[in-house]
This record gives structure tokens, C-alpha cells and sequence, in this order.
């Protein structure tokens, strides 16, 4: 989904341009914390790495194939601001050398397919991470979570861009609709692969994964230290055997989450309906000016209702995910005492 | 994709374009595509200037129109969207053959097929006419931060590499009989992608343990710079000029 | 080479022992002593250790016991960017070695490191290419040469540090028989010391007259390549294995 030129005006490009340039001499910074004085090669090796791994097909049927995007990936194997790094770079090599992506609009696809991707799945994958027990398992869920959300939160991303820079004027929820909806689907097959590369890498080199290192370290020194058993390092017992019960809960909570609003969202609710009803009439005058570089607020005032009918589908998703996982977690917190380890069913 | 597929991008010719020094192309490509996007749409005239003026650039530069146009198809999903534009966008409706299309819709079609159009098309003249190391110097003078250029030019060297590496685990997984049909085959390809991701993290270890060899401490030496002269200057800003001539026209007019 | 003692051996490792974090112990104690200009095998099975000690004669790695000292200097954090001019290595994967866009580029990358630039550097590249006879393919990036193209290319990107000591991991693995021969007569026509990690016996007898074994971590043998290659008790212990047909003692050498 590289957006060509010409579709967010220019005054939303230069915003995201902006925004864009920002997150990246912050992750130039982080980067280094990372990876110390390797940042240039193995981040240049690890975007060479999304870069290929972005032509492996996966087959999903007849004839039909996807493919990875990798933010997740990245973000999970080598940590939040080498990952932005990466994909941002990709996606300008994208641009600039196979015309993939236009060049005023790099700013935003880096705001929507390095940004929000890494991050989100970054935060996603580090919760679970933290909450679960510790275990190669766990890491596997937690990918799987992380590249879930990653993608549709990009789509969120790009309607919000589009609601403010947008140079047509399709209603918001159609486009979230749209955008949100073929996305979930897309990020389910990104949630496979992303949580089956991760764990293939966790089986051989543990000690890759950025996101479970600090788990790693732990596991590796019980397995090394035949004389010298890791003694303080162990978890505590108590955080461990009830979690797989409430993140089957809670990833079902968001896989559901994320159908139920793309189902809902597929039917216009009342409030949009109305909105639209309105627009209808005060919309003409407004489009001579609409492509100026200073038009992009004025469209908002005139579908004030419908922009805020479109935001609701948009932010009905996240809250449903947002509210379906507080409440899993919630639950979990207060049961996990009284829960019988014995009729907890295996993971995912 | 990779550097393999930048190398069939580009053309090699003696042409004054290709003698440009990287960056001025660069900058005017940028302001180019910026002043296209900045045009307001009902100047239709205006873009159909701007096509002219890159095809002066295309002729000029010796890329022949069927190249340029071939290269043009990378474009199509978004020919698919704006089709879909006039049936799904708000506002007054118009009857075409019988179909109620949204006004609004057909200019945004058209808004983002033309600016889509000519942007692509003067990436892919930018990239036809320039070599993946100048591009890589051209960043690096226009002050791309140099970690940044590092790593663009670290994946570019390594792309090759990794593709084939990827292009012989698969010829290894179909010797042994192997053939992807279908979801239930995405374990045996994510164990691949994993493995590649090793292989590569690896590689980069050993890059850097051959840099730190050679003294490396964290910066790159710059061994080449690359310099353009006021006429280089003025010949490369010409297009992004004369586009902002036509796009002050298509304001006013 | 003018800070160098000349009656100093190009490399002296003393009592070298080193474990890596994980507890694993790859090195238990090595010394050996390589004079100036001598052209010296390392020999050893899989798993001795071979890697490990090459990779600390630049101080790549450190923190063991023992002593490594090049050319009089000792190996340690005062003297490091000078030690890696002073000790070249050129890795087994030209891929790993060459990363700059273009062969020139690389060559330059370690001179211009070191401070290096115009005129200076420019005729630096030129020497180094030119005595791996790679001249013709100075603009040429690296993807683009033969396997032993870019394993000559590596060798110079070394040379252009007009280093003390050339250490070459596995330099004939993966080369077609010419390319074979064309490198052992680049390195035989080259005036430095050679310590070559080889498993490639024949290519050892051809070019150097003195091996070392390294196995389990220690130095098990050291004498002329013929004799250690003869001794048929010594090559079964250390699992190493002459290719079939090869006779060390019916070769004549003409170096």
C-alpha cells in the first residue's frame, strides 16, 4: 500500500515529512543503543534482509499469494528504532529506485508502514511479553499479537492522514471500512508468519531476538551453567502457570475484536448515515479550493458530522480492541490466584 | 527486488542527463513531483504541460518512450482505487452511461491518476538515468543523515547476496520435493524467512568484525564527494522551473 | 613500518588461553613465533580454535590470558588502530570483506580510515589492485566480479594497509583449480609475512614451508610443512587427511 503522489495534499505530505523526519534522528539516536557502533551494518543487513523476505511468497490459495511487510518482524527482532531504521529505508530505496511510493508522499507511507507499525507492534509485543510467563511459546503469541495489530493500526493511521490531507472526498467510513477491514485480514497472515519467523529464529538463535532478550539471558544461563545453576534469576513462581489460559483469552479477544468491527463497520451505523445525509448538500461550494496546499482543514469543517461519523468506526475498532484486552487482562489479574493450574488448557 | 532489480531500472546512456551530478537530479525530481502535486486539478492543461516537459527530460536523457511507459505499470493498484473513486465518493452525482458517478470522485480519479502518473514517471526517469552509487552520493550531498546513507548502502550491497541466498534455500526446498501449495506450507517458509534473518544478522556481524579489521570506529570515511557547478545547477533546475511556471499559471488562470 | 624494532618477530602469541562468555574454552595456552617475510600455514581440524586466534591477532577479541604481539607492539586497547593496519585479515567470504559499492571504494576503505584522502589514497588503491592484478576493475561493485575476482579484491583491500603480517582464513576455499593457482602467485609474489589458516594441505605445501597445528586449543606441532604433512601419527590424531593420491614426499618444492 505505497501511496503514489497526489493523493494527500501537499501541506499533509510536508506535515508527515516532518513527523517522519523526527521519528527517525530519534531512532538514529536509539538505533545506536541498539546496536552500538554495528548499527550500519547489521541495520543495513537486516533492511537488505526485509527487502528479500518482502518477495517470499506465501501461497494462500489457488494461486493466491501473500506477502510479509515486516515491520513486526523487524520491530521483534531487532528492536523498535533499528526496525524503523530498516523500513524506512526500504521504503525509500522503494521510492526512489523503483518509482514504488511517490516521492512526496514518503513521508507519509514512512508515518504509516515504518512508524506506526514498529511502534505498536513494539509496545504490543513487550506488554505481552512482560505479562505472560517467560518462554520461547510466549514469544510466539506475543509476535503473533504484535503483527496482528500492527497492520490495521496502520490502516487507522493512514485514514486518520487521509481525513485531514485526503484529496477526495470519499466518506471517512468507507474508507476506514475499506482500509481497516482488508487490512485485519492482511495482518493475520502477517501475524503467522511474523510469529512463525520469530519462533524459528527463537529455536536456533534465542539470543537474536531483540524482544526476548532479557528472557533469553535467564533461560541460557540455566542451560550452560551445569556447575553454577542461575539462582536468583528464575521467575517468580507465582506469575507463571495461569497466564496461557488468559492470553488464549485475551488473543481471541483481539482476533475477535478486530471481525466483529470489521463486520460492523461493513453496514453504515445511524449516526454516519445521518452525517452523510447532511454533507450531501453543503459539500460543492467548497471543491475549486479544495486541492489548494490550504484547503486540507477547510473540507473538515464542512463534513464536521461525517468526519466524526468516519472517526467512530475508526475508533470503534480500537476501543473494542483496546476495552476487549483491558478487560481479558483485568480478569486475569484478579483469577490467576484461584485458578486450578490443572484444568488450564494449552495455549494457542 | 533489491539491487538486481534497480540495475534493470537503470539505462545506461551518454546522455546529458546521465552526465548530471546525483544530487541536482535528485533535488529536481523532488521539487518537481512537489510543484506537480501542489497544481490544482481543474488545470487540466497544466499537467498535460508537465507531460511535455518530462518528455523533453526522457528525450534528452535517450529513454525511450516504451521503457518509460512499461515502467509506468508499477502503478496499477492505484489505477484499480481510482476507478473506484467516482462510485464510492460523496457529493453531487453525475450520469455517465447511465451510471451515477460522484463529480467529486471523477476529479479525485483523475487528481490522483495524473499526479500519480507524472510522479512515477519522473522517479523512473530519475532512476533510469542514475546509477544506485550516485544515487547513494546524491543522499549522501544533500546531507541525508551519513547513518542513514550507511545503512541504504549496506542493504544495497547486501541485497544481492540475500536474494540469492533466498533463491537457494528455495531451489533446496524444491530438490527435495517440496512445493508451497498453500497455507498449510507457511511453517516450512517462515523456517526459511528465520533462517535467512540468521544468515543475514550473521553476515552483518562479520561485516563489521571485517570493518573493524580495516579500522573502523563508528564512522564511514567519505572517499567520494560529489560536486556540481552552477551550470549543472541551472540545467537540472530547469524542469522543476518551468513546472513552476506552468503551476503558477494553472493558479492564476 | 617505521616504529617497528627490527629485530622483532612480525607476530609473537604467548600463552594465549580464551573463553567465550558462555563458558566455552577455545584456546588452552598457544605459542608461536612467525619471523619477518616467513610464509607460515595454521593447520587443524574443524572446532580447534583456528578462528578464535586469528581473530585475536587485531584484537577483535580479548580478555583471555597470554600475550599477542605484532611487530614489537603489543596487542591492547593504546595501540588498536595501529595494530589493525599493521595485522590484515582477509576473511574466508570475499562477501563479508568487500562492502563498499564499488572494489575501489573498498580498497580505500582502510587507508581513508586511518586518515588517509587524495592523491595519497587514490595511488594507494592503485598499488594494492594492481598487485592482485584487479586494476581493470576498480569501478566495478563488488556482486559483480567472479568468486575469485573478489577474493583477489579482498586480498587488497588488506594490502592497501601495507600491513606487517596478511593473515588469510581458508584463501583457496571455494576457488575453481586457475583461480587457485593465480592467488598462490599473487601471495608468493608478495613481500610481508603470511600466516594462512588453511584446511587445503597441497596449497599449504605449495606455499609455505613452515606449518603450525592447532588442535584442542593448543599448539600441537610446529616444523617444516613436509615433515608435518610426512608424519603419518601426527595427521591421525589431528584428523587431518591428505586428498587421495597425494604424496607430500614425492612433490618437489620450488619455493
Amino acid at each position: 500500500m505505497h501511496v503514489p503522489d497526489g493523493f494527500i495534499n501537499a501541506p499533509v505530505s510536508a506535515a508527515t515529512g516532518v513527523v517522519a523526519a523526527g521519528a527517525l534522528a530519534l531512532s538514529l539516536r536509539g538505533a545506536r543503543r541498539e546496536l552500538d557502533e554495528r548499527t550500519a551494518p547489521l541495520a543495513g543487513l537486516v533492511a537488505a534482509f526485509i527487502f528479500a523476505v518482502q518477495m517470499l511468497n506465501f501461497p494462500v490459495a489457488a494461486g493466491t499469494s501473500g506477502h510479509l511487510l515486516g515491520g513486526a518482524l523487524a520491530a521483534i527482532l531487532v528492536g523498535p528504532f533499528t526496525g524503523v531504521l530498516c523500513v524506512s529505508v526500504v521504503l525509500l530505496m522503494q521510492g526512489i529506485l523503483f518509482a514504488d511510493g511517490g516521492l512526496t508522499a514518503l513521508g507519509v507511507n514512512i508515518t504509516d508502514m515504518a512508524i506506526v507499525t514498529t511502534v505498536v507492534s513494539y509496545a504490543v509485543f513487550r506488554t505481552l511479553v512482560k505479562v505472560l510467563p517467560r518462554g520461547r511459546r510466549s514469544v510466539t503469541v506475543a509476535s503473533f499479537a504484535a503483527a496482528l495489530l500492527s497492520v490495521p493500526a496502520a490502516a487507522v493511521a493512514f485514514t486518520l492522514i487521509y481525513a485531514v490531507g485526503g484529496t477526495t472526498d470519499v466518506a471517512l467510513s468507507k474508507v476506514a471500512t475499506a482500509m481497516v477491514g482488508v487490512h485485519v485480514l492482511i495482518g493475520i497472515g502477517e501475524a503467522v508468519i511474523t510469529a512463525l519467523t520469530v519462533g524459528a529464529v527463537i529455536a536456533v538463535r534465542p539470543d537474536l531476538v531483540h524482544g526476548a532478550r532479557g528472557l533469553q539471558q535467564r533461560l541460557k544461563l540455566r542451560v550452560n551453567g551445569e556447575l553454577v545453576d542461575a539462582p536468583g534469576a528464575a521467575p517468580a513462581p507465582a506469575r507463571t502457570s495461569h497466564r496461557k489460559v488468559w492470553i488464549t483469552g485475551l488473543v481471541t479477544s483481539l482476533v475477535l475484536a478486530g471481525f466483529v468491527s470489521f463486520y460492523a463497520s461493513a453496514s453504515p451505523d445511524g449516526l454516519e448515515k445521518v452525517a452523510k445525509d447532511k454533507g450531501i448538500d453543503t459539500r460543492t461550494k467548497a471543491h475549486a479550493s479544495e486541492d489548494s496546499p490550504l484547503a486540507g482543514y477547510g473540507v473538515k469543517d464542512v463534513s464536521d458530522a461525517r468526519l466524526s461519523g468516519g472517526l467512530a468506526g475508526v475508533i470503534g475498532v480500537g476501543v473494542t480492541i483496546v476495552a476487549g484486552s483491558g478487560v481479558f487482562w483485568a480478569l486475569r489479574r484478579r483469577r490467576s490466584a484461584d485458578t486450578s493450574p490443572a484444568s488450564v488448557p494449552e495455549g494457542v | 527486488m533489491g539491487a538486481g532489480h534497480a540495475h534493470r531500472l537503470y539505462r545506461h546512456a551518454d546522455s546529458p542527463v546521465h552526465a548530471l551530478p546525483p544530487h541536482t537530479k535528485l533535488a529536481a525530481t523532488l521539487a518537481f513531483v512537489v510543484v506537480v502535486v501542489s497544481t490544482p486539478r481543474e488545470a487540466m492543461w497544466a499537467f498535460a504541460l508537465y507531460a511535455v516537459l518530462l518528455a523533453t527530460v526522457a528525450r534528452q536523457a535517450r529513454v525511450p518512450a516504451g521503457v518509460l511507459l512499461r515502467r509506468l505499470l508499477i502503478e496499477i493498484p492505484f489505477v484499480a482505487f481510482a476507478v473506484l473513486m467516482p462510485f464510492v465518493a460523496e457529493g453531487e452525482r453525475v450520469d455517465v452511461f447511465g451510471l451515477s458517478l460522484s463529480v467529486d470522485g471523477l476529479w479525485g480519479a483523475w487528481n490522483v491518476l495524473a499526479k500519480g502518473t507524472l510522479g512515477v514517471a519522473a522517479s523512473v526517469l530519475l532512476a533510469s538515468t542514475t546509477g544506485l552509487r550516485e544515487l547513494l552520493l546524491g543522499l549522501q550531498r544533500l546531507k541525508l543523515p551519513p547513518l542513514l546513507v550507511q545503512i541504504a548502502s549496506f542493504m544495497i550491497r547486501y541485497g544481492d547476496v540475500i536474494t540469492d541466498e533466498m533463491r537457494r534455500m528455495r531451489i533446496a526446498r524444491e530438490s527435495r520435493g517440496f512445493e508451497a501449495a498453500g497455507v498449510r506450507h507457511w511453517g516450512v517458509l517462515a523456517k526459511s524467512a528465520g533462517a535467512l534473518f540468521i544468515r543475514s544478522y550473521e553476515r552483518g556481524e562479520r561485516v563489521h568484525l571485517a570493518m573493524v579489521s580495516r579500522g573502523y570506529a563508528g564512522s564511514m570515511p567519505v572517499i567520494d564527494e560529489v560536486t556540481a557547478s552552477r551550470a549543472q545547477w541551472s540545467y537540472a533546475l530547469a524542469l522543476p522551473f518551468a513546472a513552476l511556471a506552468v503551476c503558477l499559471l494553472g493558479w492564476t488562470l | 613500518m617505521d616504529a617497528v624494532t627490527p629485530s622483532a618477530p612480525s607476530l609473537e602469541v604467548s600463552g594465549l588461553a580464551f573463553a567465550y562468555p558462555d563458558g566455552h574454552q577455545a584456546l588452552f595456552g598457544v605459542d608461536f613465533s612467525i619471523g619477518r617475510g616467513e610464509r607460515v600455514a595454521l593447520l587443524g581440524p574443524n572446532g580447534a580454535g583456528k578462528t578464535t586466534l586469528v581473530l585475536h591477532l587485531n584484537g577483535i577479541l580479548t580478555g583471555g590470558a597470554g600475550t599477542v604481539t605484532v611487530a614489537g607492539l603489543p596487542v591492547g586497547k593504546r595501540h588498536m588502530a595501529e595494530i589493525r593496519r599493521r595485522v590484515g585479515i582477509v576473511f574466508q567470504d570475499p562477501d563479508d570483506q568487500l562492502f563498499m559499492p564499488t572494489v575501489r571504494e573498498d580498497v580505500a576503505f582502510g587507508p581513508a580510515a586511518a586518515g588517509m584522502k587524495g592523491a595519497e589514497l587514490e595511488e594507494r588503491v592503485a598499488t594494492a589492485l594492481e598487485r592482485v592484478g584487479m586494476e581493470a576493475f576498480a569501478d566495478r561493485p563488488p556482486h559483480h566480479l567472479s568468486f575469485g575476482q573478489r577474493r583477489r579484491v579482498a586480498v587488497a583491500t588488506v594490502l592497501a594497509m601495507e600491513p606487517e603480517i596478511l593473515v588469510l582464513d581458508e584463501p583457496s576455499s571455494n576457488l575453481d583449480p586457475a583461480s587457485r593457482r593465480e592467488l598462490a602467485d599473487i601471495l608468493r609474489s608478495l613481500d610481508v609475512t603470511v600466516l594462512m589458516v588453511t584446511h587445503d594441505l597441497p596449497y599449504a605445501l605449495e606455499l609455505c614451508p613452515r606449518s603450525l597445528v592447532l588442535s584442542d586449543g593448543v599448539i600441537a606441532a610446529d616444523g617444516g610443512t613436509a615433515d608435518v604433512l610426512s608424519d603419518e601419527e601426527l595427521m591421525r590424531t589431528h584428523r587431518l587427511e591428505l586428498p587421495f593420491g597425494f604424496d607430500p614426499r614425492s612433490v618437489t618444492m620450488g619455493a
